[in-house]
């Protein structure tokens, strides 16, 4: 029994050795094929994407110096069957075209559209012997498939990344912490706040509280178009541990929805210090503070 | 470990050094409660710069000193809460609503001054 399983294995590795042996040859033969002609299936690809319309943001030129490096990567990627390479290639294409509006379709097309040129061009090389030509493809077509994959995904990890990296830039800016006098802090906030913002501007407001040793805050929602109970709830929260820290929060520009709003999910808004507008608070939080502010005539006549 | 309660003027400093245990905070509740009277004191400031947890056993001896102290005679600040613990205090409903809160000790002396100016200027009538 277990004499038989030994050289049932044999003949198994044997069986794949010899297919293994033959596979690469074949894709020794693929890669001799595609660098013979590499000038001609390089204009034929160049030609197609002109065709499809494909990158519409760049130039022939570019187009055709493009495809030449993308086709050498290929051609290298087959040969090795690393994609390392490859990926660092289609990394740096994506941050070179995406600023110039190049969607991701067309970078999908294109190397779609190799892959059925390079095919096209198999076919027709082994038109004549099917059983050859199915090896051929067999061969071929997983190293094919690997390279867009790699492609299409690195270009969508680039996107991605800029994606992140402007969410980010867009929320540092997007809550401001402005000291307009002396232990007078003025946060307006501007556009929707979701959880994680509201988490970041209690923090920033925490932090500018400490900073400036501000005794009052003045925080302007007029920019904020609506609120969820949770965003709500977030910021009586916010107040409060403000208060813990020995500063004024008031509240103001709270537009007639979100009035509606706050009042219809029941936030608890007791302790909310609120005024109508910016100006409003401005000068509530000048009064707690002590400071009176009167044109500079009357200040001048004698009293 | 001690709490230690520095007398400054007319007010009493407990500076919190380190984490305490419930014990502790009980001590320095009594002492608190103690001294106020002993030393005619008008304010009294709890420093919890160094705290960077405060548990709902905690923030209840805080606003019981508060109230203790108030019915003694005098006010309670409480200054340097941290703003991660601030936020997490909210957030576990522990809001101390009836203690004065104050930034640091230079506030919470401020806060004091003015408070007790106050009471200065309302019971003696040479300064009307």
């Amino acid at each position: 029994m277990a004499a038989k399983k030994t050289q049932r294995q044999a003949v198994l590795s044997e069986l794949n050795r010899v297919t293994g042996e033959s596979t690469a040859s074949l894709l020794r033969e693929l890669l001799a094929h595609l660098r013979e002609n590499r000038t001609q299936l390089r204009e034929e690809w160049a030609r197609r994407i002109t065709e499809a319309q494909l990158l519409t943001a760049m130039t022939k030129e570019e187009i055709f110096a493009e495809a030449t490096s993308i086709y050498d990567n290929y051609v290298d990627v087959l040969e090795t069957g690393s994609v390392e390479a490859l990926q660092a290639y289609a990394r740096n294409l994506s941050e070179r075209i995406i600023p110039r509006g190049v969607e991701t379709h067309e970078v999908l097309g294109i190397v779609l559209l190799l892959r059925d040129v390079l095919a096209r061009s198999l076919f027709k090389k082994y038109q004549t012997d099917l059983g050859l030509l199915n090896r051929v493809l067999d061969a071929y077509e997983p190293a094919a498939n690997r390279i867009a994959n790699t492609v299409a995904v690195g270009f969508v990890q680039e996107r991605e990344r800029i994606i992140r990296e402007q969410q980010e830039a867009i929320r540092e800016l997007s809550t401001p912490v402005l000291p307009v006098r002396e232990r007078l802090l003025i946060l307006p906030i501007i556009g929707v706040i979701d959880p994680q913002r509201a988490r970041q501007l209690t923090e920033q407001l925490l932090r500018g509280i400490r900073t400036n040793r501000a005794k009052v805050v003045v925080m302007d929602i007029t920019g904020v178009p609506t609120i969820d109970s949770t965003v709500a709830n977030h910021l009586v929260q916010t107040v409060e541990s403000a208060r813990l820290l020995g500063a004024t929060v008031i509240v103001t520009g709270l537009s007639p929805e979100i009035a509606q709003t706050l009042v219809t999910v029941g936030v608890e808004l007791g302790k909310m210090n609120t005024v109508g507008d910016l100006r409003g608070g401005i000068e509530e939080a000048e009064r707690l503070l002590g400071y009176k502010v009167q044109p500079i005539g009357e200040a001048a006549q004698p009293a | 470990m001690v709490v230690p309660i520095l007398k400054q003027g007319q007010y009493l400093i407990a500076s919190i050094q380190a984490a305490l245990t419930d014990a502790d905070l009980l001590k320095m509740r009594d002492a608190l409660v103690d001294q106020v009277g002993r030393f005619r004191s008008r304010g009294v400031i709890v420093d919890v710069t160094a705290l960077d947890v405060m548990d709902s056993f905690a923030a209840r001896t805080l606003s019981d000193i508060a109230n203790m102290i108030r019915l003694r005679g005098a006010e309670t600040v409480i200054v340097g809460i941290q703003p991660e613990v601030a936020f997490s205090m909210v957030q576990l409903g522990l809001k101390l609503e009836s203690v004065a809160t104050a930034l640091d000790l230079e506030e919470g002396l401020a806060f004091l001054d003015q408070k007790t100016r106050r009471i200065n200027r309302v019971s003696s009538p040479s300064t009307r």
